[in-house]
């Protein structure tokens, strides 16, 4: 016991450093994402974001996704402005009681085969507004969810990456 | 004088800081809307408490007072009757408390959707009762078609309804309908420490941590009588311009991108996402949320924190001036932008509109200097002032007040003081209160807080601007075209989770 703790305190951490939004990093998990992204989709991922009761700071950084730096829409992958036209929803904060109905008839709105990414810590379980009276919960408690990117918010460095996972897995 | 020499009051509260708060009956009640009424003060901010209403107004010589009401049959006579910016912010204490505006023009609820379980969440709570469907306001004529928009919008923005009432292209009648992303926050509030009661309060709107963060600190301090080392004040106004410029930099963008010229939003957003990564050096987050708390600063600026400011600094000062000048040469933009939307001064002034909106239509006001708080006091801020009142002006406000921010920033890290950057805040063992005013990005916001004995979080109340800009944006539309409502959105920016709470 005293030696296995005094190998921890010696060693150093397992715990790998944070990833940095380096631009080696960014090229590598672009390059990543297109491979994904038209191995599964030829090109053709269209995402719908929902703010289902967010503070905003998710969309922030989602917007940040568009910029010269991560440049998504050079990956094939865009947001589009109806759950029609989508193939992912991508869906932020704590749900509402007044939100849940939009975000139910959002989800029914965009054709198979579809998935949903939630994002932020709040759309997990519902973060620090989950004991709300007007809070149903996280973005699972109204519908399926595929994949959850946790952050508050997530850089968008880490919502890349999370896109790379899903369209990885979804094969 | 102060705006209390001149209602009758019954008695002064104590413990209220730094300005006092009284209670009056109907007659101080009354004379406090007369004066709202005839525009000798104006509205800062009305909110419910547990049996009694309290109205926060602001004087000419930018003094604050805080009148409180007691509802003695669970009412009290409406403000907004003879002061319509108060007609919202009543059906909301409606909302939450179930206290009744006697009198009131307007009694639909505007929080509560017909969602929730319980009616009244923070007053008396009661089973919610079935919800009738909600009623528009009427537009009348032959020719008159209207245009539902939301809750779900086209682009990445938040939820929201907008009703339009067109004529052909021409909006007759633009009426919102908010409370969508109404997350409880002042019943989550209700018994939290202070620690978590910052974290709420900057999540409140993430565009804005930095600034809800400030305020909710500041209206802590003020209760609890506690002075904050003096660097954790500069380096709160450091965070505080950061946040401003990423805005500003982000709604400039943003403006021209939704009159189609996108080549502005992708320069934009470089400076931006500049400004953020920056953040994130010095502060260690990229919206340096939970950077500020109560008794000082989280985060220590990094020991390079000043060689990544100075670079920004340096970037934006390069490459910001050519994108005004392409703003302000290129015919195609101007046309869309000069001359639309346009705010009057007067309703500017009568709703007490903060921020661009206020200050592109004649109100120069702008909590930094008015009522003014440290380290501002001590630094060089000119507030830019335009009375057009257009999609242009508001434009041109926000360009003046990067510039104004980054001189901001210049000056604070030529003297920038050493130290601690935190002393403890605990209860001071009675109930104390506090109020704070700071100026967002978007606005002043005004934060008020009751501290219990313990230290725990009676009472508080968050009041984005965007209570006093919303109702405007549907004032500047009328007579616009329907196509030029994003623009005027933008322009406007209003919150939507700091106004649904």
């Amino acid at each position: 016991m005293r030696k296995l703790v005094l190998e921890k305190l010696l060693r150093r951490p397992l715990t790998e450093p944070a990833p940095q939004p380096d631009a080696a990093m960014l090229a590598e998990l672009a390059a990543s994402l297109d491979r994904a992204a038209r191995a599964r989709l030829g090109r053709s991922l269209s995402i719908r974001e929902v703010d289902a009761g967010s503070c905003n700071g998710c969309e922030l950084e989602i917007h940040a996704l568009g910029n010269a730096f991560y440049d998504l829409e050079r990956l094939g992958l865009r947001f589009v402005a109806s759950p029609r036209h989508a193939d992912v929803l991508m869906v932020t904060g704590p749900v509402t009681r007044n939100m849940r109905e939009a975000l139910t008839r959002t989800y029914n709105a965009t054709p198979d085969p579809k998935w949903v990414v939630a994002i932020g810590d709040c759309a997990v379980d519902g973060g620090l507004f989950a004991a709300s009276y007007a809070v149903v919960g996280g973005v699972g408690a109204v519908v399926p969810v595929d994949l959850h990117i946790r952050g508050c918010p997530p850089p968008p460095a880490e919502i890349l990456k999370g896109l790379i996972a899903l369209m990885t897995a979804a094969r | 004088m102060a705006p209390l020499d001149l209602i009758p009051v019954r008695e002064r509260a104590e413990a209220h800081r730094p300005w006092a708060r009284a209670l009056v009956d109907n007659e101080g009640w009354g004379a406090a809307i007369d004066r709202l009424e005839s525009g000798d003060l104006t509205l800062v901010g009305l909110w419910g408490d547990a049996g009694a209403v309290h109205l926060a107004v602001l004087d000419a010589a930018e003094e604050i007072a805080v009148l409180t009401y007691h509802c003695v049959h669970g009412s009290y006579p409406s403000v907004g009757a003879r002061h319509p910016p108060a007609l919202r912010l009543e059906r909301a204490i409606h909302d939450l408390f179930g206290l009744k505006a006697a009198g009131a023009p307007d009694t639909r609820p505007w929080l509560d959707l017909g969602f929730w379980d319980v009616a009244h969440p923070l007053g008396h709570a009661i089973p919610a009762p079935p919800h009738a469907p909600y009623a528009f306001l009427p537009a009348e004529g032959e020719a008159l078609h209207q245009i539902p928009v939301g809750p779900v919008h086209a682009g990445i923005i938040e939820p929201g309804h907008f009703r339009f009432s067109a004529n052909g292209e021409t909006v007759v009648r633009l009426e919102q309908r908010l409370g969508y992303v109404h997350k409880g926050i002042e019943a989550l509030m209700h018994g939290a420490t202070l620690v978590q009661g910052a974290k709420l309060a900057g999540r409140t709107s993430g565009d804005s941590t930095v600034a809800y963060a400030y305020a909710f600190a500041r209206a802590a301090e003020a209760a609890l009588q506690v002075d904050i080392p003096p660097r954790a004040i500069y380096l709160r106004a450091v965070m505080a311009e950061l946040e401003r410029i990423a805005n500003h930099l982000g709604d400039f963008g943003a403006i021209c991108n939704d009159a189609s010229f996108s080549l502005m939003h992708a320069q934009c957003f470089i400076l931006r996402e500049l400004t953020l990564r920056a953040s994130q050096a010095c502060f260690g987050h990229r919206l340096m949320m939970d950077c500020i708390v109560p008794g000082g600063v989280a985060t220590d600026l990094a020991p390079d924190g000043p060689k990544h400011l100075r670079a920004l600094l340096g970037e934006i000062r390069r490459r910001f001036p050519e994108l005004v000048e392409v703003y302000d040469n290129t015919a195609s933009l101007q046309d869309r932008t000069v001359s639309t939307g346009i705010l009057k001064p007067e309703l500017a002034r009568q709703f007490g509109a903060g921020g661009y909106v206020g200050r592109a239509s004649g109100r120069g006001v702008d909590a930094r200097r008015n009522p003014g708080y440290p380290p501002y006091d001590s630094l060089q801020l000119d507030v830019p002032v335009l009375s057009e009142g257009d999609v242009n002006a508001r434009v041109w406000i926000r360009i003046r007040e990067i510039e104004q921010s980054l001189g901001l920033i210049d000056q604070i890290l030529a003297d920038l003081p050493g130290g601690p950057i935190k002393v403890e805040v605990a209860g001071a063992g009675a109930v104390r209160e506090g109020a704070a005013l700071v100026e967002a990005f978007r606005g002043d916001i005004f934060l008020w807080l009751r501290a219990g004995a313990d230290g725990k979080i009676a009472r508080c109340h968050l009041r984005d601007p965007s209570w006093f800009q919303w109702p405007l944006l549907e004032a500047a539309i009328e007579g616009n075209i329907v196509a030029d409502f994003p623009l005027c959105n933008k322009s406007f920016n209003c919150s939507y989770s700091g106004h649904d709470l």
